[in-house]
């Protein structure tokens, strides 16, 4: 039971479009252990990307449970919600959502400023080894416009790290970047998962789903299917082919 | 978070936009200038006004004659005037609270002297009249109590009377004639400048005043009678005690009226300080429309600022900030811009203050808790037009404001 870190009971959300119930999440029960890499599918509508904001804390159920490391969050009040977003969950976004005009560093800063708790006394130090870890440390004076897609998309992966969170939630992180960026986005992940991080990600490609370690499969707010990847993409290996067959090209 | 890091945070968004920055505080600068310096046109005028009763001495009580009552009518301020050196003796003699006694023998004539003539107005007093209108001398000396028992041919000039009949000499030890009587000039006095009523102090000719009562004005009376209490918070005292001497010198029965009437500078300098204040308030409340303009311009500004930073709020809801942060933050912001809004425009006033006191008749005097009270003012309407944009922005979802586009 302690290698569990998230469990949903019959969690379901419903939104209130005028006088019609949407339900996005129909009695979703999942659970992923420490050290995850999961995927998840669907079709848009689906619910994915609902299920994605309620493991974030960024949503409430409606009705149902969600234990995050043990915690039991739809019960919290919403300055506890902040506190469990800063402090256990990173977030990588599709856009990326960098905070424009602000440099890569200042960026990875932004969760250890709102950390009540104040575990980190030099944030700048913090910031830059995480900005390292992603491969940027020549870019953390760089603030959004003069850095690549792929690169944005890492300095975001260092913001979502920074704070030693339990768990990186990414919701279709490669939505923005050609192919070859995106394998390089997800041979960082995979870096990151060896390394004892857990990651949940939300995609609908089934070739960037290889990636990971298991595929949750999602219709119409259920889950209908929840299975172990047999034969898992290195994206290594998968990267040299993506840059031979690119130079083949040219 | 740290209050350092919220400054921060801040100060930063405010850079980032430096143009718009500076026109949104553009409006507290010009608010709080317009403010201190309207109070300070208002202030320097009303020290002026000080300046000039000052100049009538500080400490200075006036006894003046009551009306004359003849059958039944009366005659208006000063129309019969019973009082006489014995009087002033009295007083002399017999009050404790007072520094000083004169009395003033007004009188005006025609003086021929120097290069020509001149009209002004000659005043019979006392040695002691100096000291009581806080007057010295410029050059030479002035009477005794011996010249003026003596009923000595001596005066002392003012300098519009010098400018005047020896604008080349110096007048000390020359003749001159008022209505045909000859004197002797043995002093000037400093120059005093204009009255709280507008008409010049230095146009005047001082004599002894039983010498002006013989040749000049003739009669035995007194035109009034110039005081000095020993202090300022004595005035009431002296003016109580002065009261009983009179009413005694008098022999007035008790219950009947006072045939004098005893003044001090107050009365007249509540008056006049009373109009410049009222003034001072109505420029004031002009300018502070022109500080809550400004207040409004901070809040549209904001306003456009959180919808526009909508993502941003999402960004910074996601990585754990909580909705009092985002609440704090464009608070924050708001008191910043405002307040350093009244930075310059106080800096931007003491230069318009300058101005006016070098280059202009205006004086304008910047009083140090105008600046305070405009600093205040400008923080509270940061506050009060900060708070209701912040409110909303502190307000947002984090998935609505993350998926604003």
């Amino acid at each position: 039971m302690e290698n569990i870190l998230i469990k949903t009971i019959d969690l379901t959300k419903t939104y209130n479009v005028g006088e019609i119930d949407v339900h996005a999440l129909k009695s979703v029960n999942i659970t992923i252990e420490k050290g995850e890499f999961v995927a998840i599918m669907g079709a848009s509508g689906s619910g994915k990307s609902t299920l994605m904001n309620l493991l974030g804390c960024l949503d409430m159920p409606t009705t149902g449970d969600y234990f995050l490391d043990g915690i039991n969050t739809s019960k919290l009040p919403q300055n506890e919600y902040a506190h469990i977003r800063n402090q256990k969950i990173g977030f990588v976004f599709q856009g990326f959502n960098l905070l424009p005009r602000t440099t890569a560093l200042e960026n990875v800063e932004l969760p250890l400023m709102y950390d009540r708790l104040e575990k980190v006394k030099n944030h700048q130090k913090q910031a830059s080894q995480a900005l390292e870890r992603v491969g940027l440390g020549d870019r953390m004076h760089h603030i959004p416009s003069q850095l690549s897609g792929g690169q944005q998309q890492r300095v975001a992966l260092a913001r979502a790290l920074v704070n030693q969170p339990s768990i990186i939630l990414a919701d279709e992180p490669t939505g923005n970047l050609d192919s070859v960026t995106s394998v390089e986005v997800f041979n960082l992940f995979q870096k990151l998962n060896d390394e004892g991080i857990t990651i949940v990600m939300v995609t609908h490609e089934r070739d960037f789903a290889a990636f990971a370690k298991r595929i949750i499969e999602m219709r119409d707010g259920r889950v209908i299917r929840d299975s172990k990847i047999k034969d898992r993409l290195n994206a290594e290996e998968e990267l040299k082919k993506v840059i031979a067959e690119a130079e083949i090209k040219e | 978070m740290q209050a350092k890091i919220i400054l921060k945070v801040a100060t930063k968004s405010i850079m980032k936009s430096r143009m718009r920055s500076l026109l949104t505080a553009l409006g507290i600068i010009i608010g709080v200038a317009a403010v201190v310096v309207m109070v300070a046109i208002g202030d320097g005028a009303q020290q002026k006004v000080e300046q000039s009763i000052a100049s009538l001495g500080t400490n200075l009580i006036i006894i003046t004659p009551g009306s004359s009552n003849t059958g039944g009518v009366r005659g208006g301020m000063g129309t019969f005037s019973r009082f006489t050196f014995d009087d002033v003796d009295k007083i002399k003699n017999e009050a404790m609270l007072i520094k000083g006694v004169s009395p003033l023998v007004r009188s005006g004539g025609q003086v021929i002297g120097g290069v020509g003539n001149w009209f002004t107005s000659i005043q019979g007093v006392s040695p002691d009249y100096l000291d009581i209108r806080e007057w010295p001398l410029q050059s030479g000396e002035f009477f005794t109590d011996r010249d003026v028992l003596a009923r000595a041919k001596v005066c002392v000039l003012g300098t519009e009377v010098v400018k005047n009949l020896f604008p080349n000499d110096d007048p000390i030890g020359q003749q001159i004639r008022i209505r045909n009587t000859p004197f002797k000039v043995i002093g000037v006095l400093k120059e005093k400048g204009q009255s709280a009523t507008g008409t010049s102090n230095d146009d005047v000719i001082l004599a002894p005043s039983r010498t002006v009562q013989d040749r000049l004005s003739g009669g035995r009376f007194i035109t009034s009678i110039q005081v000095s209490a020993l202090s300022a918070d004595k005035i009431p005292a002296a003016i109580a005690e002065l009261k009983g001497i009179m009413r005694e010198s008098h022999k007035i029965e008790p219950g009947m009226d006072d045939d004098f009437t005893i003044r001090d500078q107050s009365d007249l300098s509540e008056a006049a300080t009373e109009t410049s204040r009222i003034l001072t308030i109505l420029l004031a409340s002009v300018a502070g429309v022109s500080l809550i303009v400004g207040g409004i311009g901070i809040m549209n500004i904001m306003l456009v600022s959180v919808t526009e930073r909508t993502r941003e709020i999402g960004i910074r809801l996601s990585v754990g900030a909580r909705a009092s942060d985002i609440l704090i933050q464009f608070l924050t912001e708001a008191i910043v811009l405002s307040l350093s809004g009244g930075v310059i425009g106080v800096a931007f006033s003491f230069l318009v203050a300058y101005l006016l006191n070098n280059y202009t008749d205006q004086t304008a005097y910047i009083k140090p808790q105008i600046i305070m009270i405009a600093f205040g003012f400008a923080g509270a309407i940061g506050i009060f037009f900060g708070f209701y944009p912040a409110r909303k922005a502190s307000a947002l979802n984090p998935i609505d404001a993350l998926r604003y586009e």
